[in-house]
């Protein structure tokens, strides 16, 4: 095995613009997937062979919670891969970046054949461009920090070689799917992830209704996958190609026929399966059911951000189709304002973060749908930045409720907003940290949130004055005024977002603390293993904007990430963006709406929610409308489950099972019965009978042979 | 020659046949079943003109058997008119299934 590895790293068939780049450049990008998977192994086999005792005997008496080769290996191959993610990084930043450099065409490295059956040849290859390399480095940095944050967080789990073996195992599959080179390899990277995400989400699965969320989450996003795959068959038809370089460049050419369009869309269903948009983000809430940390990483920061990253993968396929492209912004515009209208009246912590998440992912979706691509990549960078935080913050802050709890063996909800309030006090850290990550997210500049925001809702507006997207329309609907749509929900969803996030961190900091008496002593900042990772990424959520600067507010280098992008999304982004740009005193005015608009809801939330309220059990049962999420989840329950469980007996239960019942064995007495009538009314004793039947036998004998 | 007698035979036998399939009286039955043995004996001695002797040896010892079997059918049927007080068939049908 090993040795035809490295012959194939030696003689790897590569498209690739420079020789020199590839040769230094093949083995850094296996490491940078090979890393974590090797994480996976050990942590998994010390899961299986250790004393992790919940895999093998379904019991929690012995442990390998801080096993230190653990603690090593689960975080350090992290590291290492970041570390390598680094130097690729600067080795193409040293090649220049920006179009007609060395970079201007992607690095496909062919590691091995994978299906080669008819003229389908599939390879597993992977693509190094400006795009994978930016997302190899969020998912491996941020990866990093909050691989470093579990080692507090877990540090009491009795299955904590399972957890990190888990965690290893989806950055392995995360990475294939950013820097897969073909359709199929993304799809193993996307089902994988689907798979670490179902293991973590059920990870405590000794409840039931963790392992409930787990399945929830795997049914829905198979309805994903669905689309993906027929997105990927209706490829292969049409191209005879897989591979991004190749099918993009043929269905460019067949760009705005209905058959793009059908690809587009059912690319799009499989996003919105991934990243949790309407109607199928159902999974994303109950996926808090995991540990914090897995929601931060994996239903926050990156796995959820996949379908944002396919969309500005298959940017050449969407800006064939701008009616597809239009569909993926208004589905963003609805979510992100529907999800942040649910967040307003959570009162779980992770519950206002999960909805915060989709409404978050529908600014993502907007940006790329309008051909925003840069926008869109950004937000989603920011918003691993700043949501990360804010989901390490909540966890540090259900620590400490559970450390105080545990303390003093009171059983309530650590997660509810109810019994917390005033934890300022006793976790300043955290809090700092947090107010930092919420004002971020409200649009409070120069915080990173501020700018990505800011360049998503002023290239929506742009796009929307005029642009080959504002010109196509959708269901009879102009382009232009689906793209001023998505612009005022953008607007709303600001508001939501300040007033909500506002709300969550008055609850939770502010006023007056309603845990208990007893239990306020117990209440700590958690352990520096925690907050340093914290801290870290508060850091990132304040400077994260300088990523890409407006020209508008140049206090640094203007529009890095536009020019790292170009030449990956740029000659979509101008197929469907053409040459839309604001001038200089409307965009002034829209950074000035956005920035209104957010510290008026900031200014609500906190006028709002500075009452005090009372803890969860004086509270009555909240059984509102957004309480409840709109009802969705018993709607899909009354109107798809119980339906289909309905068919299900009928078809199964009823038809398959019960016949299936009576051809075995009713039907088999049934048989023997008949035979056994027969055989009386044959041997009745009248032995005329049995002379008629000799003599007809004989007959039937005669006439056999004399015919033959 | 030949002929004549096979053709004699053939009748013969169906008589035989016909009268087992339509009668129910044991001893009608008995004889119907000599009839068809009779008319077997005459087709072999017809055609053993045709080929060899065999034919008319096998006639003797197809006599033989049957007066043995006519001496122990005849018992049989005795013993059973003696139980049950009739010959006719219909009525003996306690070896139904």
């Amino acid at each position: 095995m090993m040795p035809v590895l490295f012959a194939a790293l030696q003689d790897a068939a590569v498209t690739a613009p420079a020789p020199a780049l590839r040769a230094g450049l093949t083995v850094p990008l296996a490491l940078l997937v090979l890393l974590p998977l090797l994480g996976f192994v050990i942590n998994g086999a010390i899961a299986l062979a250790g004393p992790d005792s919940v895999l093998r005997r379904g019991g929690t008496d012995s442990t390998t919670a801080r096993n230190p080769v653990v603690t090593v290996v689960g975080p350090g191959v992290l590291l290492a891969s970041f570390a390598v993610a680094v130097s690729i990084f600067l080795k193409m930043r040293s090649l220049g970046a920006g179009a007609a450099g060395p970079l201007d065409a992607p690095l496909v490295v062919t590691f091995a054949r994978w299906m080669p059956v008819g003229n389908l040849a599939i390879d597993w290859s992977l693509q190094l461009d400006q795009l994978s390399i930016l997302m190899a480095l969020v998912i491996t940095g941020i990866g990093s920090l909050i691989h470093l944050f579990s080692i507090g967080y877990m540090r009491d789990d009795a299955s904590y070689a399972r957890y990190f073996a888990y965690l290893n195992l989806f950055v392995a599959f995360m990475l294939v799917l950013v820097l897969g080179g073909s359709y199929p390899v993304m799809f193993v990277g996307w089902e994988g992830v689907g798979l670490a995400s179902y293991l973590l989400i059920g990870f405590w699965f000794g409840e039931k209704a963790n392992i409930e969320a787990g399945k929830k989450a795997f049914v829905v996003n198979r309805v994903g996958d669905f689309g993906f795959l027929v997105a990927m068959f209706l490829i292969w038809v049409t191209t005879q190609q897989l591979d991004y370089v190749g099918a993009h460049a043929a269905l460019g050419a067949m760009a705005g026929s209905p058959v793009v369009l059908a690809i587009a869309l059912f690319l799009f269903l499989g996003c919105a399966g991934k990243s949790a948009q309407l109607p199928l983000y159902i999974w994303l809430p109950d996926a808090m059911a995991g540990p914090t940390p897995v929601s931060a990483l994996i239903h926050a920061a990156t796995m959820v951000t996949a379908g944002v990253y396919l969309v500005a993968r298959a940017a050449p396929i969407f800006a064939g189709a701008p009616e597809a492209s239009l569909v993926v912004t208004a589905v963003g515009a609805l979510t992100a304002v529907f999800a942040a209208t649910i967040a307003l009246r959570q009162w779980d912590i992770k519950k206002v973060l999960a909805y915060s998440t989709v409404s978050q992912l529908g600014y993502m979706f907007m940006a790329v749908g309008s051909g925003a691509y840069t926008a869109g990549v950004f937000h989603l960078v920011t918003h691993a930045f700043f949501k990360a935080l804010l989901f390490l913050g909540a966890g540090s802050v259900i620590h400490a409720m559970h450390h105080a709890y545990h303390q003093t063996h009171r059983r309530d909800d650590p997660q509810d907003l109810r019994n917390m309030g005033g934890l300022a006090k006793f976790m300043p850290a955290t809090a700092v940290a947090m107010t930092l990550a919420t004002l971020a997210i409200a649009g409070v500049p120069p915080l990173s949130g501020f700018f990505s925001k800011d360049e998503i809702l002023s290239s929506l507006f742009a796009r929307a004055q005029g642009s080959p997207l504002a010109s196509a329309s959708l269901l009879g609907i102009p382009g232009h005024t689906v793209l001023y749509a998505a612009y005022g929900l953008g607007i709303l969803t600001a508001l939501l977002t300040a007033v909500y996030m506002t709300r969550m961190l008055m609850l939770t900091f502010g006023g007056s603390n309603r845990t208990g008496e007893a239990e306020q002593g117990a209440l700590h900042e958690a352990p520096g293993i925690m907050t340093a990772p914290v801290l870290v990424l508060a850091l990132l959520t304040v400077i994260g904007g300088w990523l890409n600067l407006p020209a508008l507010i140049p206090i640094g280098p203007v529009g890095t990430l536009d020019a790292w992008l170009a030449p990956v999304t740029g000659a979509s982004a101008a197929r469907l963006g053409g040459t839309a740009h604001l001038d200089h005193n409307t965009e002034l005015l829209l950074v000035g709406i956005a920035v209104v608009v957010g510290l008026v809801g900031i200014l609500f939330g906190v006028l709002r929610y500075r009452a005090p309220i009372a803890d969860k059990a004086h509270s009555p049962e909240d059984t509102g409308l957004l309480a409840n999420a709109y009802r969705v989840d018993g709607m899909v329950d009354a109107l798809i489950v119980r339906p289909f469980r309905g068919l299900a007996d009928v078809i199964l239960g009823r038809g398959v099972e019960t016949g299936i019942d009576r051809a075995f064995s009713a039907g088999g007495t049934m048989l023997i019965r008949t035979a056994a009538f027969m055989g009386e009314k044959l041997q009745d004793g009248d032995v005329g009978k049995y002379a008629w039947m000799l003599a007809a036998g004989a007959l039937a004998l005669i006439a056999a042979l004399t015919l033959s | 020659m030949i002929a004549e007698a096979l053709i004699v035979s053939a009748i013969l036998f169906v008589i035989g046949v016909v009268g087992v399939l339509t009668r129910r009286n044991a001893i009608i039955l008995f004889m119907c079943a000599e009839l068809m043995l009779n008319a077997v004996n005459l087709s072999f001695v017809a055609l053993a003109k045709l080929h060899n002797v065999t034919g008319q040896v096998f006639v003797v010892m197809v006599m033989c058997i049957a007066a043995a079997e006519a001496a122990v059918g005849l018992a049989i049927v005795i013993s059973v008119f003696r139980h049950f007080g009739t010959v006719n068939l219909s009525a003996l049908r306690t070896l139904r299934g």
